[in-house]
């Protein structure tokens, strides 16, 4: 018994630290990862981000270097209170500030790195580097910030900021305070300009001092420059553009129908991109985000569905024709409307009856109401017209995600027999009941960059490129799917009416006030109500103005839409803007002063505050054109003479 | 020639393996641990590692002069031994060094020399050498006090130069004395004293009294033929009781702050957040860098030289006491089981060859270097790893030092030596 005691116990002991040891390394080990050694530093070295050029090769976006004060807070040495208030001065911020941040990177990780004050201004960062030495636990992270050549495309560019955490969470490759693309195209392009940042893992002791690379530095990587990218927007057009929408709200987008890139798109009210640069960034940023109503962070050229109203008649004119339920030379009659059953569909005065060429020039509802009729009735049941009608409108992009490198984007909305079928039952509807469609109203739905594609497409006799904003990256060739075209369902034949009904939209119909000397603009104009709630009841407000046009009518250089919320009557502001920014594309300058200096000077704004005015209100006919200051006005003129002629 | 040849085979080679495996893996976490910049040579001499190799070659020198002698030689020097041993701990009062408050080192030119290292060695020949004798009866208190005061003298030294983990060593001889006759009871009570302080500092007296109580009384119903009286019981009561308030006065009043605080981590006495946070950045530094490095070890380590936090020192002491560190952070579980499994080993093939001694001298003798061993073994992995409060005692043949290397490999050899020699005892 007396010689078992040593002998057990040392056994005992043995099979202890055994467990012990099991437990520490193989059960409570989670795998190693160099990124949470505090035994290495990480040093990164943040690469230049790509620039952004115009298709003219105008630099839009270069970079700015920036400093970002970091801290590790399990690093910081505790100070005395004299030593912080130097430090706090130093950063410009408060005691209470210093606390409140030390505290908050202290709760995302005392190991790893937390921005303590970003993006100092460059006078800032040279009184600082010389003290940094004392802060133990702070450091100076260069990066290299936006800096913008322009101040417009704000939409368009898009903005970089900090990434958060759920981002990080998914995309390991950042770290928190590494910045991001938030919108634009520096959001869909991303992984090419921001290029690989480096990273050099550095052993350090106990003392947190460096004694030399990691490995002997066969970890660390150096970085790969963001690649260049040219867009494919016109700077020239883009800036008249946007000007034109100052004192309105909509969105216009311009595309190239033979490449289908995209010259110009507009979102207004826009805002300097330069806001979402620097320390100001996140004011600024929450600022645009929570104007709930101009809401400037909202693409109206991407984003906003409208009924795309008339416009939308042309499609049904090409639907008719390539189901052959009508000839060209057809007509219908049209007395101010079109009757069904014991209901009417209003329509505004002009002679009767039209053919497919006076339909569109006139943009007739009768006409279009009939020839619909006739596509959904030719089948044996309105559900396989309706199928037949929907893929056709389908095959123009509408209806669906344009799937392209923009940042957001909307489907839109094109009615099926389905649509029906879940609203009213299957088969317990008809033709009549989808009668608005014929029009542009009813289910349909389309954003401004849709409806620009669809004038590309038709200006094209029948396909499309998608629309897309990249026109070369440095080094690399874009994505094969922007330089194949897409072809509709109609035939190229049936093309040629409707082209020459859209041309005499200029020559004679709703547009004749509009026309440009010497361009063969194609056209055709748009109005949709729309309405809103006040105190809970639906309001009409002013119709949008809608125009949609292509230029020249043979081989088209540019196809546009443009929306401009409670702008009236299609060619009231939407067709002059539209005429205006063909003018300016194709020939470098407008002749049509008139048109321009109209646009410059009238504002809706007025439009835009009655719903909020709490007083009652007229719309349309009631409403009345509302100067902007002569103020103002000069000085939008001055803006005018300042972009160049292409 | 013959017998001289017999003799030089009948060396157990199965210790002297398992002590060079040791030895060589010990070098390799000393070359990690302690290596500056980069690696030249493996003998650079400039490099601790590279001094380390100096004394790995004296150790063999040592080895051959120890298996040299004739084995009666020790046994017959064993008090002179111990003699010279004494007076060099004495000496350390006049002629001492002070290194981190310990007061345990000679200073010769560049070089230190700690007689604490030989006095284990030098203590066990004079306790194998008393017990030894035919007239000693452990049985009786007269002994027992006698062999007492032959490990209370070193050992009180050792206290007195401010070097309390080498004191702790001295507790090894009580297997030593278990297994050449002490009573049973002394391992009850040593026991229930472990226990009673453990109990009384954790959970406060009046929890102690009351698990005392109930015990007790278990036991009175328990027995029913010896019971004895009441008084008695009373007795143990109040012994316990006091002893465990004993303790806990001696823990807040007699320990100094430092050995205060790493009873206070390793039972998890302190309750207030922020101080145990100032503790764990100042006490518990070392014990948790230690066990970082260990856990980041894993299954397999991250590689000869390549551990992160020993290359950048991150564990204070890393090449000495907390060498197993090391051990853990580059070879991983693998490596750490590895260390233990040939300590284990060693230590069981210690104690075997001693069972198998003829004279009790060296089964004595051997019984004490398995209990030294074990002791260093258990609290230096121990504490590593933080099972056991911080005790700063080298890993045998593994930690950096001379003094150490070579006061275990005389202890070990010269069991080693009358080992072989127990075929010409008749």
């Amino acid at each position: 018994m007396r010689k078992l005691l040593l002998l057990t116990t040392v056994i005992l002991v043995g099979l202890v630290f055994i467990a012990r040891l099991f437990y520490l390394q193989v059960y409570d080990n989670t795998v190693y990862n160099i990124f949470e050694d505090n035994a290495i530093r990480k040093e990164y070295n943040y690469p230049k981000r790509g620039y952004v050029y115009d298709r003219n090769g105008k630099l839009l976006v270069a970079n700015q270097p920036s400093y970002d004060v970091m801290v590790i807070p399990r690093e910081v040495t505790p100070l005395d209170s004299l030593e912080i208030e130097e430090f706090c001065s130093l950063l410009k911020i408060t005691r209470e500030d210093y606390d409140k941040k030390l505290e908050r990177a202290t709760h995302y990780s005392p190991r790893l790195p937390s921005p303590f004050v970003p993006q100092l201004s460059k006078k800032d960062y040279a009184v600082l580097q010389e003290k940094m030495r004392k802060y133990e636990g702070f450091y100076i992270q260069k990066r290299s910030l936006r800096s913008y050549q322009t101040t417009i495309g704000a939409n368009v560019l898009g903005d970089i900021s900090e990434v958060n955490r759920s981002i990080i969470s998914k995309h390991p490759y950042y770290k928190l305070g590494d910045l991001i693309g938030n919108q634009g195209i520096e959001k869909t392009y991303e992984n090419i300009l921001r290029g690989v940042k480096g990273i050099k893992f550095i052993q350090k002791d106990r003392f947190n001092k460096n004694i030399g690379p990691f490995k002997g530095g066969v970890l660390d990587t150096l970085p790969q420059p963001g690649k260049d990218i040219t867009i494919t927007i016109d700077s020239n057009l883009q800036a008249y553009g946007e000007l034109l929408m100052q004192h309105k709200r909509g969105g216009i987008i311009a595309i190239e129908p033979g490449t289908g890139e995209i010259l110009a798109m507009i979102s207004a009210p826009s805002y300097n991109p330069n806001l979402l640069v620097g320390r100001d960034r996140s004011k600024n940023f929450s600022q645009l985000y929570r104007d709930s109503i101009a809401k400037p962070l909202f693409d109206r050229g991407l984003q906003a569905m409208y009924p795309p109203g008339s416009p939308f008649k042309t499609l049904n004119a090409l639907v008719a024709l390539q189901e052959g339920v009508v000839t060209p030379e057809e007509r219908f009659s049209c007395a101010m409307g079109y009757r069904y059953g014991n209901r009417k569909m209003a329509c505004h005065a002009h002679r009767s009856p039209v053919n497919l060429n006076a339909g569109v020039a006139q943009s007739c509802n009768a006409y279009f109401a009939n020839v619909y009729r006739r596509v959904i009735d030719k089948y044996d049941t309105p559900a396989e017209g309706m199928d037949v009608w929907s893929n056709h409108i389908k095959s123009f992009g509408l209806g669906d995600y344009l799937n392209n490198d923009l940042s957001v984007g909307q489907p839109g909305k094109i009615p099926s027999a389905q649509t029906y079928d879940r609203g009213y039952g299957k088969n317990r509807w008809g033709t009549t009941y989808t009668i608005s469609n014929s029009i542009g109203q009813g289910e349909v739905l389309a954003t401004p960059i849709q409806l620009a594609n669809m004038a590309a497409a038709i200006g094209n006799r029948g396909y499309y490129y998608t629309p897309h904003i990249v026109k070369n990256i440095e080094g690399d060739t874009i994505p094969e799917k922007y330089t194949t075209p897409k072809y509709t369902t109609i035939d190229k034949r049936h093309f040629e009416p409707v082209v020459q009904g859209m041309f005499d939209v200029y020559n004679e119909g709703t547009a004749s006030m509009l026309r440009v000397p010497g361009i063969d603009i194609c056209g055709k104009t748009g109005t949709a109500e729309n309405f809103t709630i006040i105190d809970s009841v639906k309001t009409q407000l002013t119709d949008h103005s809608i125009f949609v046009a292509f230029a020249p009518k043979d081989n088209p250089k540019i196809a546009m839409a443009v929306f401009v919320e409670n702008g009236y009557f299609g060619s009231r502001f939407a067709g002059r803007i539209a005429s205006l920014m063909i003018e300016q594309y194709l020939k470098g300058e407008t002749t049509r002063k008139d048109m321009e200096n109209f646009v410059l000077k009238y504002s809706l704004e007025h439009e835009y505050e009655k719903p909020y005015s709490g007083e009652p209100f007229g719309i349309n006919r009631q409403s009345t054109l509302d100067p902007v200051s002569e103020e103002e006005y000069q000085n939008l003129l001055k803006l005018r003479a300042k972009i160049p002629k292409s | 020639m013959l017998r001289e040849n017999q003799r030089h085979f009948k060396f157990d080679w199965i210790t002297i393996i398992l002590f060079l495996l040791l030895l060589a893996f010990g070098y390799l976490n000393i070359m990690s641990a302690s290596h500056v910049g980069e690696i030249t040579s493996y003998f650079d001499t400039d490099q601790l590692y590279g001094k380390h190799l100096i004394f790995i070659g004296l150790t063999f020198f040592l080895i051959i002069i120890i298996l040299s002698f004739e084995a009666k030689f020790y046994e017959q020097f064993a008090s002179i031994i111990y003699l010279v041993a004494m007076l060099a701990l004495i000496g350390l009062f006049i002629f001492g060094k002070d290194v981190n408050g310990a007061r345990s080192w000679y200073g010769v030119g560049s070089m230190t020399i700690q007689p604490s290292e030989f006095a284990k060695f030098a203590t066990a020949l004079a306790v194998a050498k008393y017990i030894s004798d035919l007239q000693t009866n452990m049985t009786t208190i007269k002994d027992q006090l006698r062999v007492a005061a032959i490990i209370f003298v070193p050992a009180l030294l050792i206290l007195l130069q401010n070097d309390a983990g080498s004191t702790i060593v001295y507790l090894a001889f009580f297997f030593v004395f278990y297994r050449e006759g002490l009573q049973q009871i002394y391992l009850v009570i040593a026991l229930s004293l472990i226990i009673l302080a453990v109990l009384g500092l954790k959970f406060g007296v009046i929890i102690t009294a009351i698990v005392v109580t109930t015990i007790l009384t278990v036991v009175y119903f328990i027995r029913k033929k010896k019971r004895g009286s009441l008084l008695q019981y009373l007795i143990v009561l109040l012994v316990s009781v006091a002893f465990s308030y004993g303790v806990k006065l001696f823990y807040e009043h007699g320990l100094k702050a430092h050995q205060q605080n790493r009873i206070s981590l390793w039972l998890r006495l302190e309750k207030d957040p922020a101080k145990l946070e100032r503790m764990k950045k100042a006490e518990a530094y070392n014990l948790i860098q230690s066990e970082q490095a260990i856990s980041s070890g894993g299954v397999s380590g991250k590689g000869f030289m390549q551990g992160t936090r020993t290359t950048g020192k991150f564990v204070p002491e890393q090449h000495t006491d907390y060498i197993f560190s090391t051990v853990g952070e580059e070879w991983g579980f693998l490596g750490t089981s590895a260390v233990v499994l040939l300590f284990v080993l060693l230590i069981v093939r210690v104690l075997y060859l001693a069972e198998g001694q003829k004279s009790q001298f060296s089964r004595v003798y051997g019984y004490s270097v398995a209990s030294i061993l074990f002791i260093h073994f258990t609290i230096n992995i121990g504490m590593v790893m933080g099972l056991i409060p911080t005790v700063g005692i080298p890993l045998p043949f593994f930690s950096y030092g001379g003094s150490g290397l070579w006061g275990f490999t005389i202890l070990l050899f010269i069991f080693v030596k009358l080992d072989s020699n127990k075929i010409n005892e008749w």
